[in-house]
């Protein structure tokens, strides 16, 4: 295993926690201000991609296999239309999230985009992560020791 | 005629050339360049360009971000709202969809590239349409005499 | 501003009135269930049962809508123009059991032909992007929201080519063709996302009745006519017309049989349904620039597209190409029958647009059992097969008399209408006799590359000694129900012409505007 690098090795350990944190925050915080699934889900990618850039693929892969990574991509956007569908059940149009308080359509709506964004924020982790590590995986033209 | 030569149409009208110059950017590379990577390149620039362009319509003078104001308990401000003038957020939400669908196309497109430098051993269009010549003629040695060689 | 808890007046959905959204929905949650339980066995049977299910659905709704109106289905509970609606009328509806019918026709030919062709562990993927792209072709016809339908055409192609790309475990060309295609597509939808942005900064609005209205007030104007040209290209890059077809051939070629039987008959086809619904619902014909950019551009295209297409496809030697030609060809002759018009032309464009999707769909199939058997399409490789292969040939002879018009057929009925639609326009321009007589002279020359794959199958000396097997079952099941529907269609001509003239009459009225639109689920 390589072992130089030894500072960004340091700095990515002390990251990739904040990082994970940060997107957590903006996951969550995003059905009343800027933020969402989108940007939460690349943001937790970069987590991941940062470990793996500096600690090797094998590493990362320890961490977050790559099967996990494929269910995700899928669990998400079934999360998503999961969540009309239920709607669908209570009688509502499809994604008319009112149907998760009947009395308060706001709230219901509240809920609604939470689960929702959750739902986008884990296929965007995973589609992100997969990409990275299809990407990486494939074996190089130029072997590193060839240089 | 004389108001295309007017400084302050010109001025009005900036963003357009800057997304015409940008696509036509774009649109240029994808059609010169033999290299692969650079065409997904050129294709991106594309598509930025437009992305550019839908942002630009959005924009509402002395507009600011199009974010509702909070009171402390987090429901809607509507005294603070009042006054204020908010950009159109829909251009924005439509082309955070098209940043996603472009950042699919380009990993795609990427994906291909470096199945295609297994497959061909170069990202060059010019040598990959020749590699292709010289199958299609093997095929048409190979199976081609059919109808009498009249293919 | 806290909301107090009140009485929402809400009235409970049925299944019945969720059928537009089940219609998208349905094979929507299927591709990523595939994924997610990650089974090589059940892939197949959820994706079939899918593809089933949305059959009965667009069947449902086509029952619904057959004699005018429109069924209206609002996402998420927010009103149009602001939220997105699905709007099924009868044009649409018509698309989407064709789309519906061929995806669940094509699968258990699909099962055998995929088993042979793609490596096994591709197999799972392979359906949840077929689903994904089933997905996206049936959203695209069915929804209303302009912009709705760039991100699921952008579904469908980006699925489309993957599925392009899978053709490499047998030819790496499959690379470069999905590649290539990825090109073109991209630039297409981006030219079709400008179009869009142009319609919107003129009209504030994305609903396409609600712009359909708005247009109409505001006349034409300069951003308004560049919206149009942009959204055209665009569309025309998808549809594969006559210049734009550049990606066709070799697309459909490399992809995998399969997936070549299910784009042809489908693909362009959605494509086409959306550049009808721009020119006819949302630019009204009134528009002159709309009306000339079909006489003048799109009707010399078309004819040129019938000689040159089929010119080039008289002079192949691999019967997937030739094939593919031939539906540069064919899509002359719906775009000929759009540009004519008047009704009579339009109903031809639609029932070819049927008519051509199934013959096709027919051919394809054929040309990939031949590939199962002999490993390839190349007419020297399939020489004689047709005779080692009765039932797979007569099902390609029935296929090929339809592509060429013969009288009982389905092909023929879709050129009577078009010949039909020129003679009722020759009275006041004779160019019109002209171009009746073109449609049959350019089905000539189809006979001539039809009749080339029948000598190679019938005629010309088998080129091993080994006997080739006749097709399995689930390949040729699907192939007789298509060449039956063919000559079924070609004899009893009331079912789809009537459902075509349906559609036609209800894209001629143009959009059925906004105010109407409250309650109007009926």
């Amino acid at each position: 295993m390589i072992q130089h690098h030894l500072i960004l090795r340091v700095v990515t350990k002390l990251l990739v926690g904040t990082i994970i944190v940060f997107a957590l925050y903006v996951q969550f915080h995003g059905d009343f201000s800027p933020g969402g699934g989108f940007q939460a889900g690349v943001i937790m990618a970069v987590a991941f991609i940062i470990y793996g850039i500096v600690f090797g693929l094998e590493k990362v892969k320890q961490v977050f296999p790559a099967w996990i990574v494929h269910k995700m991509v899928a669990l998400g956007v079934l999360i998503y239309a999961g969540t009309g569908v239920v709607s669908m059940f209570l009688g509502y149009d499809y994604l008319d999230y009112g149907a998760f308080s009947p009395h308060h359509p706001t709230h219901g709506q509240h809920w609604g985009l939470l689960i929702v964004e959750f739902g986008v924020g884990v296929t965007v982790t995973g589609v992100m992560v997969a990409i990275y590590y299809a990407f990486a995986g494939r074996p190089p033209a130029i072997s590193d020791e060839d240089w | 005629m004389s108001e295309l030569f007017d400084l302050r149409f010109l001025a009005d009208h900036a963003h357009y050339f800057l997304f015409i110059v940008l696509m036509m950017t774009g649109l240029y590379i994808v059609v010169d360049k033999t290299n692969l990577v650079k065409k997904i390149v050129g294709l991106n620039i594309f598509q930025v360009s437009v992305f550019m362009f839908y942002i630009s319509i959005g924009k509402v003078s002395g507009g600011t971000a199009p974010i509702l104001p909070m009171d402390d308990k987090f429901h809607v401000d509507t005294e603070a709202m009042a006054g204020i003038a908010y950009s159109n957020p829909l251009p924005h939400v439509l082309i955070l969809t098209a940043i996603v669908v472009g950042i699919a196309t380009t990993s795609l497109g990427l994906a291909l590239i470096v199945r295609i430098r297994e497959a061909f051993d170069t990202i060059d269009e010019e040598d990959i349409t020749h590699i292709e010549q010289d199958m299609t003629r093997e095929d048409n040695a190979k199976h081609g005499n059919a109808m009498g060689g009249m293919a | 501003m806290a909301v107090e808890p009140h009485t929402v007046e809400h009235t409970a959905r049925t299944l019945m009135d969720h059928l537009p959204v089940l219609q998208v929905l349905i094979p929507f949650c299927t591709g990523p269930i595939i994924v997610f339980l990650g089974s090589r066995r059940l892939a197949w049977p959820l994706a079939f049962v899918a593809s089933a299910l949305s059959l009965i659905v667009s069947l449902m709704l086509l029952w619904q809508v057959k004699d005018g109106g429109y069924i209206a289905y609002t996402l998420g509970g927010w009103e149009p123009p602001l939220g997105i609606e699905y709007r099924i009328d009868a044009a649409n509806a018509f698309v989407l059991m064709l789309i519906s019918l061929i995806g669940t026709i094509t699968l258990p030919y699909a099962l055998i032909s995929v088993a042979d062709e793609i490596k096994r562990r591709d197999h799972t993927l392979f359906y949840a992007c077929w689903m994904l792209c089933f997905t996206g072709l049936l959203g695209m016809v069915a929804t209303a929201d302009a912009f709705n339908v760039f991100v699921f055409l952008e579904i469908s192609s980006l699925s489309t080519y993957v599925l392009v790309a899978m053709g490499a475990d047998r030819d790496r060309r499959a690379l470069t063709a999905a590649y290539d295609y990825l090109i073109m597509g991209t630039i297409g939808a981006t030219f079709f996302v400008i179009g869009l942005g142009m319609i919107y900064m003129a009209t504030g609005t994305l609903n396409m009745a609600d712009i359909a209205d708005r247009l109409a007030d505001q006349g034409a104007n300069r951003t308004v006519r560049s919206g149009f040209a942009f959204v055209i290209v665009g569309m025309g890059l998808k549809i594969a017309m006559f210049p734009l077809h550049l990606w066709l051939p070799k697309a459909y070629v490399f992809a995998p049989s399969a997936v070549t039987v299910f784009l042809a008959a489908t693909a362009t086809k959605a494509a086409i349904y959306v550049m009808l619904r721009f020119t006819f619902s949302v630019y009204r014909p009134e528009f002159t620039y709309a009306t000339n950019t079909l006489e003048m551009i799109f009707l010399p295209l078309a004819v040129i597209a019938m000689f040159s297409a089929s010119f080039v496809a008289a002079f192949q030697t691999n019967f997937k190409r030739m094939l593919a030609y031939s539906s540069v060809a064919q899509i002359g002759y719906i775009l000929l029958g759009v540009a004519i018009l008047n009704e009579t032309g339009l109903t031809a464009g639609i029932v070819h647009l049927f008519n051509h999707g199934i013959t096709k769909a027919l051919m394809f199939m054929g040309v990939g059992a031949f590939v199962l058997r002999a490993g390839g399409s190349f007419y020297a490789q399939i020489a004689g097969l047709g005779r080692q292969m009765p039932l797979t040939g007569a099902a390609l002879v029935i296929g090929g008399l339809s592509l060429i018009g013969v009288p009982g057929t389905a092909g023929f009925i879709s050129k009577w209408y078009l010949v039909q639609a020129a003679f009722e326009r020759a009275p006041d321009n004779p160019m019109y006799l002209a171009i009746a007589v073109s449609v049959v002279l350019s089905s000539l020359l189809a006979v001539v590359y039809v009749w080339r794959a029948f000598e190679a199958m019938y005629l010309m000396a088998p080129a091993t000694d080994i006997r080739a097997k006749e097709a399995p079952l689930l390949m040729l099941v699907p192939m007789w129900v298509l060449a039956i529907a063919c000559i079924w269609f070609g004899i009893d001509t009331d079912l789809i012409a009537g459902a075509a003239a349906q559609a036609a009459a209800g894209l001629f009225e143009g959009s059925q505007g906004m105010l109407e639109m409250k309650g109007a689920v009926h």
